[in-house]
């Protein structure tokens, strides 16, 4: 066993897949070029569950959920969504089950927030289908949501950062997938939309049939908004399970390679770096 | 989307009728609109009636449907290299075209040869710009771009050799051919097969193009299979763009501000934008081909001339009043 493993095995907590389970992964190599050593990961997302996943630059947290939305094959091992294996799905019938934020977002050609947000439509559509009033009241909606409502008609690379964000996470809801992967979700965000995008995340996660999955970089933020953590190691190691056991400074420290101070706030952990 | 639809063919379909009929009634032999719908019921005269039917309608049609599949393929090959700028020839399209051509009438050969010499110049461009720029690595838009710019290039530096060592009595036939020329079009009836083909079998893939167009991630995240739908863009773009140039020659430009002016115009919904692309592409030459024999006449001009002539003021006014 490496050293990657052996670390990863000491917190991790493992929960088998129940018939209920939304997306479990059986040991899961993801392929990062010139990385040999990962630990293969054992995952089971249930419904109800928001999962975080933390780790340094260059972890793997992206390569991670685009694995999961079969953007990339895996090094090895396999995924299962609603206990199907990822690839017997179609395209379209993966994506609605499954969505995904992306942490760039690239706008080739000019389109108004609208049209935008009802791409999230598409895998819902036929070929010949035009989009309906419900799919058209349903993208309204998810902009209402982000706080997006009566930018409606303005055109995209006209958005601030922090909007074009808020109008992709719109979009994933419009899609609305049983299971939301986001790719840092709050990065640009000001404090409040931070809050508050974690907030409808919770809630919608939270419901009986859907669970999320995000990449963050802001502990604080996951140990408060998320029931089960992820830590993604630089050296390829993982452990996994929920938040409260994950909480550990020692594993923290090791995985930002950043001295920490811990202290509480509201009943909550909070952590902050420790600068001499 | 439905509304601009609406719009683009409630100003398109009458505008393409417009221009057939311009393109029938003027020339060197000026015919009174009136005269036009004798000519069905065998009342005109012997000269208008042949004027129209053996010249004037052939003509008009082919230069129709080439400005369509030339508007066609600049919307797709937009897309897929998600850049405004690429037009149906970015891939070195118009110049593998032109070196089958030229090299056919160093020959000596027909015009019916010189056609299939640039329909196989075409079509071999496309094999070698596809072939290296799928090479060993990933296969990205920008990677196919620069591979098609650059054989580009080097289809450039072989018709400027053989522009060079050629006899200078084939000089103005070649270079009337580089630039677009309608006159020899005789039989539109296989474009515009191909045409109607093309923007039906496209219509329904409009709304994956809409998602294509904002990256092949996150179109492979809302459901499209981004590889093959990529391949059969580029494989349609290439024969159409092929076809238009076995039938007027190398004309520019149409492809590049058609299918732009439209989204200034009506949007970037596809679906819109890939019929109406056809109904103004062929709109623009056919106009641009009845000028181009009428402003000098009985002389010629190239089309291509005339379509550039036309195309950059329009376009300019058009970029300038939008937002």
């Amino acid at each position: 066993m490496s050293r990657a493993d052996a670390h990863a095995d000491a917190l991790s907590v493992h929960e088998a897949p129940t018939a209920d389970t939304l997306l479990a992964t059986r040991d899961l190599v993801i392929d990062i070029p010139e990385r040999a050593d990962s630990s293969p990961l054992h995952l089971t997302v249930n419904p109800g569950q928001c999962w975080g996943i933390l780790g340094p630059n260059g972890a793997g947290k992206s390569t991670l959920l685009h694995t999961l939305a079969r953007l990339r094959p895996p090094r090895a091992g396999g995924i299962e969504l609603t206990g199907q294996p990822l690839g017997s799905l179609s395209r379209p019938d993966l994506a609605r089950r499954l969505g995904l934020v992306f942490q760039n977002h690239h706008d080739g050609f000019p389109a108004t927030v609208l049209e935008t947000a009802l791409i999230g439509r598409h895998p819902y559509l036929r070929p010949w289908d035009i989009e309906t009033r419900e799919d058209v009241d349903a993208a309204r909606a998810a902009l209402a949501t982000v706080d997006l409502d009566g930018m409606e008609g303005r055109q995209v690379d006209t958005l601030s950062g922090g909007e074009r964000q808020r109008l992709a996470l719109a979009t994933v809801l419009t899609q609305d997938p049983q299971v939301l992967l986001l790719d840092e979700p709050t990065s640009q965000l000001d404090l409040h939309h931070q809050v508050s995008v974690l907030q409808r995340v919770r809630e919608i996660a939270g419901g009986e049939r859907r669970a999320a999955v995000m990449a963050l970089h802001d502990v604080n933020l996951a140990a408060r908004f998320c029931d089960h953590l992820l830590l993604m190691f630089p050296d390829g190691g993982a452990c996994w399970g929920p938040t409260r056991s994950m909480l550990v400074p020692a594993a923290l420290e090791r995985l930002y390679n950043q001295a920490l101070s811990v202290g509480e706030v509201d009943g909550h952990p909070v952590f902050l770096p420790r600068v001499e | 989307m439905t509304r601009s639809f609406l719009l683009a063919a409630g100003v398109l379909l009458p505008a393409s009728l417009l221009s057939l009929v311009v393109a029938l009634a003027w020339g060197s032999v000026a015919i009174p609109l009136g005269e036009l719908p004798r000519v069905l019921t065998g009342e005109a005269s012997a000269l208008h009636a042949t004027l129209i039917t053996e010249l004037r309608l052939p003509r008009a049609l082919a230069a129709f449907a080439a400005g369509g599949l030339l508007g066609v393929a600049g919307a797709l090959m937009q897309v897929l290299l998600r850049n405004p700028l690429a037009d149906p020839y970015v891939l070195g399209l118009s110049g593998g075209a032109s070196v089958g051509a030229l090299l056919a009438m160093l020959a000596g050969l027909s015009m019916f040869s010189v056609s299939a010499a640039a329909f196989a110049g075409a079509m071999l461009s496309t094999l070698i710009v596809f072939g290296l720029a799928h090479g060993t690595g990933s296969w990205t838009a920008t990677r196919l771009l620069l591979t098609g710019v650059v054989v580009a290039a080097g289809w450039g530096a072989l018709i400027s050799f053989l522009l060079a060592v050629s006899p200078t009595a084939e000089l103005p036939g070649m270079l009337y051919w580089l630039m677009g020329d309608v006159s020899h079009a005789r039989h539109p009836g296989p474009a515009w097969g191909v045409l109607v083909f093309v923007v039906l079998a496209a219509m329904p893939l409009g709304r994956t193009l809409n998602v294509l167009a904002r990256g092949p991630m996150q179109a492979a995240a809302l459901g499209v299979s981004v590889r093959p739908v990529e391949w059969s863009i580029y494989i349609a773009a290439s024969l159409i763009t092929a076809t238009a140039v076995t039938q007027v020659g190398a004309v520019g430009f149409v492809g590049l501000i058609v299918p732009h002016m439209l989204r200034l115009v009506f949007g970037n919904d596809q679906r819109v934008i890939l019929p109406a692309s056809a109904l103004a592409g062929g709109i623009l030459l056919t106009l641009a081909d009845t000028l181009a024999r009428t402003i000098i006449a009985p002389e010629q001009l190239p089309v291509g001339v005339i379509t550039a002539m036309l195309g950059v003021p329009v376009f300019l006014f058009l970029l300038y009043r939008s937002r």
